[in-house]
């Protein structure tokens, strides 16, 4: 079978969705430099586990992290090397593609066996097919790209052993803040996510998306006008400056559907929006639509699924 | 203090956007604007420039007609800039962009390099790790702020969750999220200086680079086809007259939601 070699960050949706699409190319090999990340590559279907043990990484920005992934790379030699789309993701593989002189695509939605990956440009409006005519497969996948399957197995664990050099010292992680996360789920990891825009007017006002959230057991999200405006906290922005998302249930009130936001939100299985311009983009992608005031319509929605749970 | 600004022209994301016949960007339409993070890459620094003095300089790779762009930037304040322009460029990878951008950054003497997150055409978001990659200098990106105090640097580093506080010395490379800054329009005095003010433009060759290294055929990324994303099937619309609420509780129970 063929070698894949995967980083694995943490023990996200995301992480184990690279797993799941890299398991059904080959014959996994995880990279994980903490237990929690380990143990998720084992329960989803890794044949081995790199376990990398390196003293004060974490307190310098991706270039160690990049050193330890080139030289397993160099050592593998894998066939394929998958990463996750994250800002880290991104940053360590455009490290390794120059060290190692090999091209890279970032972004993928899809891979086959024969190395050709789905893109999807332009904010999703057009899928394109590619493919590295040179090198190893180096690629990061997309977020949804493929849905996270469990498939438990006891991986053997190598146990790697870095050290951090000098260079690779150059810029300090001083702090790290965690803004609280609240009890909701998570933005990127939820199953339903509700969102609002400028049509929700007010930051008090943005209480009757969470009142419908809460109904339904989602996470909030926002568009950039909502967030800019100061209705919502920036992290809550959902689009292509923004997080982007693939619930089951996408729900968009008082939001237009500029191209920006809908790069990251349609993907989402369902979706659902409420918006008082019946000419509104948001209604040619919406699976169910209600031409109305947000005030009106939201309100009435949240009381009767109150009522049916 | 000098900075160079990277910025790329690029279709407007808010229109409709094509590939050419050789699944390229295409570029010869009109709606060709300054990528629209990098313009607050440019506003970041000015207000570096404002704070510290010295001078900024904006880097280009693109074609003839990025010039437009360049005026913006020089408008907007920037005192001048480097316009790489090749037709060899053509089809190039983000690889061979990122040897481009080094072999030129290395023409000069600059102490930060501030980059667009992510251009809003192809929108890799790994221009900046290319780069610092390639020439060993520091990259603190994903700012949401920037802090310069004598030669250290510091940078709030956007997360989905939070941030981390980036610390690093000058030489450094940084990028930039929308969050940053509200770049600043043109005035017109400014855009009448903008005139005088000087933009040198090379060929890859002038930079010592083999024009085979780069372009589509040293590309190591082959697009092999494209499509438009088919059209969601069309969904029911209601028009809310005093049930629409309790439509949408419907088809939510509908489709198992509740
Ligand atoms: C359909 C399609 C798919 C592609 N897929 C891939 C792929 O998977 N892999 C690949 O290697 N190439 C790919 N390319 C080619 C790639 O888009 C270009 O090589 C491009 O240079 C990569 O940079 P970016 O714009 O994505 O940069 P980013 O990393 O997103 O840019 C970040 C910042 O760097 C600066 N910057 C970027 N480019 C320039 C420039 N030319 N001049 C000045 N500053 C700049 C800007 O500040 C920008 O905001 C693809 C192209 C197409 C059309
Ligand atoms: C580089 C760049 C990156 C960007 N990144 C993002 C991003 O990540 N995420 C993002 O969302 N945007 C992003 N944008 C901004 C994007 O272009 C839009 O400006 C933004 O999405 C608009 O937000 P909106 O739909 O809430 O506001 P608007 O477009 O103003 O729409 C508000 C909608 O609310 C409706 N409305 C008003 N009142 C009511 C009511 N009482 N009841 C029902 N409906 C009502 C109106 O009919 C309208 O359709 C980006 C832009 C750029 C240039």
């Amino acid at each position: 079978m063929t070698d894949i070699l995967v980083y694995v960050p943490d023990s996200g949706k995301h992480a184990a969705e690279v797993l799941t699409l890299a398991r059904s190319l080959g014959d996994v090999s995880a990279i994980a430099f903490d237990d929690a990340a380990a143990s998720l590559a084992s329960e989803y279907g890794a044949a081995k586990v790199y376990r990398v043990n390196a003293a004060g990484i974490d307190d310098y920005f991706v270039a160690p992290k990049a050193t330890v992934l080139t030289d397993l790379a160099r050592q593998v030699s894998p066939s394929v090397f998958l990463l996750p789309s994250t800002d880290e993701g991104k940053a360590l593989a455009a490290r390794v593609a120059v060290v190692l002189d090999n091209g890279l695509l970032t972004d993928v939605t899809g891979l086959e066996t024969d190395g050709t990956a789905r893109q999807d440009i332009f904010a999703g409006a057009i899928i394109a097919k590619s493919k590295l005519a040179k090198g190893f497969t180096l690629a990061t996948v997309a977020t949804g790209a493929t849905a996270a399957a469990p498939a438990p197995a006891e991986a053997p664990v190598e146990t790697v052993e870095a050290t951090v050099s000098e260079d690779d010292q150059r810029v300090k992680v001083a702090e790290s803040i965690d803004e609280p996360a609240g009890d909701r789920p998570g933005l990127a990891e939820a199953d339903v996510v509700v969102s609002g825009g400028r049509g929700v007017g007010s930051a008090d006002d943005f209480a009757l998306i969470e009142r419908v959230a809460d109904a339904l057991g989602g996470a909030v999200g926002a568009s950039r006008a909502a967030t800019d405006a100061g209705y919502y906290p920036h992290k809550f922005q959902v689009g292509q400056t923004g997080t982007t998302v693939s619930p089951q249930l996408y729900l968009a009130a008082g939001i237009s559907g500029a191209i920006q936001h809908r790069a990251g939100m349609q993907t989402s299985r369902v979706i659902v929006a409420v918006n008082k311009d019946a000419d509104a983009p948001i209604f040619g992608m919406a699976d169910f639509g209600v031409v109305g005031d947000l005030f009106q319509v939201l309100p009435q929605a949240a009381e009767e699924i109150e009522k049916r749970k | 203090m000098n900075i160079v600004v990277l910025v790329k022209q690029v279709p407007d994301s808010g229109l409709a956007r094509q590939l050419d016949a050789q699944l390229r960007v295409d570029r010869n339409g009109a709606n060709n604007v300054m990528g629209e993070l990098d313009e607050y890459a440019v506003e970041a620094a000015l207000q570096l420039k404002e704070a510290h003095g010295g001078e900024v300089t904006i880097l280009t790779l693109g074609p003839d007609q990025a010039t437009e762009t360049i005026r913006k930037t020089l408008a907007m304040g920037a005192d001048k800039a480097l316009h790489i322009s090749d037709e060899s460029v053509a089809g190039s990878d983000a690889l061979a962009t990122s040897k481009i951008l080094a072999a030129a950054l290395g023409r000069f003497e600059w102490d930060l390099v501030i980059a667009g997150a992510e251009s809003t055409d192809s929108g890799m978001g790994i221009m900046p790790h290319l780069l610092a990659a390639r020439t060993g200098v520091a990259a603190a990106t994903g700012a949401r702020k920037i802090d310069v105090d004598g030669t250290a640097v510091n940078v709030e580093h956007q997360r989905d969750n939070g941030y981390d506080v980036l610390t690093t010395q000058l030489p450094a490379i940084v990028s930039v999220w929308d969050t940053i800054n509200t770049p600043r329009y043109p005035s017109l005095k400014g855009i009448m200086a903008a005139k005088r003010k000087p933009i040198e433009t090379l060929t890859v060759g002038d930079l010592g680079i083999d024009a085979a290294e780069v372009g589509a055929a040293a590309a190591a990324t082959e697009v092999l086809e494209a499509a438009d994303r088919p059209p969601r099937s069309a969904g029911q619309i209601v028009t809310d007259e005093g049930e629409g609420g309790r439509a949408l509780a419907e088809f939510l129970a509908a489709e198992k939601f509740v």
